[in-house]
């Protein structure tokens, strides 16, 4: 077997953890049993590993071969959910004595944390508890806002170093609904759930009106509302949209004005404003604007961004 | 563009052609909607435009009633109205033109005060009419009164027309020249 290709296995094999080896080479079908009863899996793991490899010349293994281990180790989750779990406890239970840490496994391979925060002093609020959900297969955790912000940051560094990554970000994206927080961001709200009849007529397609439409009734701006409901699909798509109670934008941008002069117009310094929207279901509210006529069409970016930025908290400067 | 004038083309055989105007598109057609199913002995048209001046079409009827909705709720609305105003012939507004506002029941959200469409309506000399129409009950006795003042103005009524319409309904509601 030539050099590179005995190096790549190594390696490949170098990266499968201990508690998965066995299952992995089982999955594989290569190495036969009595092959794999000769190494012993006791000894230091490199000793392990040139072993294996060895057996792998024998076998006379080629590329695809390596290429077929190599899939199958992408596909087993290498996550460690146990030590995740143990690690996320202790971290927590190390800095703060009085912690209730609990676990539930859930689909899609994600973990719910309950964690009941207290301090130096007084024993775990369990009527208050704080709730994460975690999903190992992304770099994504949800949190339920705690009353004790200041136990964040330690929720922060809790869920970086257990899961094994660097950093932690806070992201701008607060919502009431998982499923829809879940939607944008791992970026899966823009497929249809119903089967959609694809040549129905712009004027069925809007809201839910003019289904039938009396002959009676004759629209003199056909044209224009055709052209609202166009720009209002390629922007909104036909899929219902993720569900957000709010939009926050805070503005420190100079004052503009039309009127010519005013006490407002000379500051020299940005005018600090916060300008909020709140609907029981915000993206499709903005979605109706345009064809309803409150708005023109198309909405500004700044509103439209929403579901792409995975924000709905702004923060506005001058530029 | 063409100007709308309110008598340079013939009237259809027993029918009554009303115009509304406003940007919200949802209102207008529910309106439109309690209007046909009114009573009424002429054939109903019903007309919905965001504004003025429409689009050009040979094919539109004579418009024997131009109503303007204002929703009391959004300075927008009224704001296209205005600009809706300019385009409109001054014949119109011998009895053929009215303004309706809706969304007074609800003070808190109301961003135009009502005086400012009561001043509209004088400037123009125009009855003003208010109406919740979001209330399907208040919008189907509007729908019907509408209708009766279509079909006065479609000359459909014998005895009475549209500019004795004017004057009859000045007493009632609005308030006199002296008044204002």
């Amino acid at each position: 077997m030539d050099e590179t290709l005995a190096e790549f296995f190594r390696r490949t094999i170098l990266k499968i953890p201990m508690t998965e080896m066995m299952t992995i080479l089982k999955t594989w079908n290569f190495l036969s049993e009595n092959q794999l009863q000769t190494v012993n899996f006791r000894q230091r793991k490199e000793s392990i590993v040139q072993d294996l490899v060895l057996l792998c010349e024998e076998n006379r293994a080629s590329l695809n071969d390596a290429a077929h281990l190599d899939i199958i180790c992408d596909d087993i989750d290498l996550f460690d959910m146990e030590q995740f779990k143990s690690s996320f406890k202790k971290i927590l239970q190390r800095a703060l004595k009085n912690v209730t840490v609990s676990f539930r496994d859930a689909e899609e391979n994600s973990v719910w944390i309950r964690i009941a925060w207290g301090t130096q002093y007084k024993k775990p609020n369990q009527y208050k508890p704080a709730y994460v959900v975690y999903y190992s297969q992304t770099p994504y955790a949800f949190t339920s806002s705690s009353r004790l912000k200041s136990n964040l940051p330690l929720l922060g560094q809790a869920l970086t170093v257990a899961s094994k990554h660097h950093q932690i970000v806070k992201m701008d994206l607060r919502s009431r609904y998982l499923d829809s927080l879940k939607a944008i961001v791992f970026k899966q709200y823009n497929q249809s759930f119903e089967t959609h009849n694809c040549t129905t007529s712009l004027q069925e397609g809007s809201l839910g009106l003019n289904i039938n439409m009396d002959s009676r009734i004759i629209h003199e701006n056909k044209v224009e509302k055709e052209r609202v409901q166009r720009v209002t699909q390629e922007i909104f798509g036909d899929y219902p949209q993720p569900r957000l109670e709010f939009a926050q934008y805070k503005l420190e941008t100079k004052f503009k004005s039309d009127l010519n002069g005013g006490i407002l117009a000379e500051r020299e310094e940005p005018l600090r404003c916060l300008v909020k929207f709140s609907s029981p279901h915000l993206l499709e509210a903005l979605k109706s604007l345009a064809p309803a006529g409150i708005a023109d069409a198309p909405l500004s970016p700044l509103l439209t961004c929403i579901p792409n930025k995975g924000k709905n908290y702004f923060k506005i400067r001058d530029k | 563009m063409s100007a709308l004038r309110p008598l340079d083309k013939l009237p259809g055989l027993n029918t009554a052609t009303i115009l509304l105007v406003g940007t919200e598109d949802a209102l207008l057609q529910q309106l439109a909607d309690s209007m046909l199913k009114a009573d009424c002995t002429s054939e109903l048209k019903v007309h919905l435009a965001r504004s003025l001046p429409l689009p050009c079409s040979v094919n539109r009827p004579r418009i024997d009633l131009i109503v303007f909705v204002v929703n009391l709720h959004s300075k927008l609305s009224l704001q296209s109205v205005e600009e809706s105003l300019c385009h409109l012939d001054a014949a119109f507004f011998l009895g053929k033109v009215a303004f309706l506002a809706t969304g007074a029941g609800r003070d808190s959200h109301c961003s135009i005060h009502r005086n400012t469409v009561v001043k509209l309506a004088h400037t123009y000399r125009s009855p003003l009419l208010f109406c919740d129409l979001e209330i399907e009950d208040f919008r189907a006795a509007m729908a019907q009164r509408l209708v009766r003042l279509l079909q006065i103005c479609a000359g459909h009524v014998p005895g009475v027309s549209a500019l004795n319409l004017l004057s009859l309904m000045r007493g009632s509601e609005n308030p006199s020249l002296e008044d204002l």
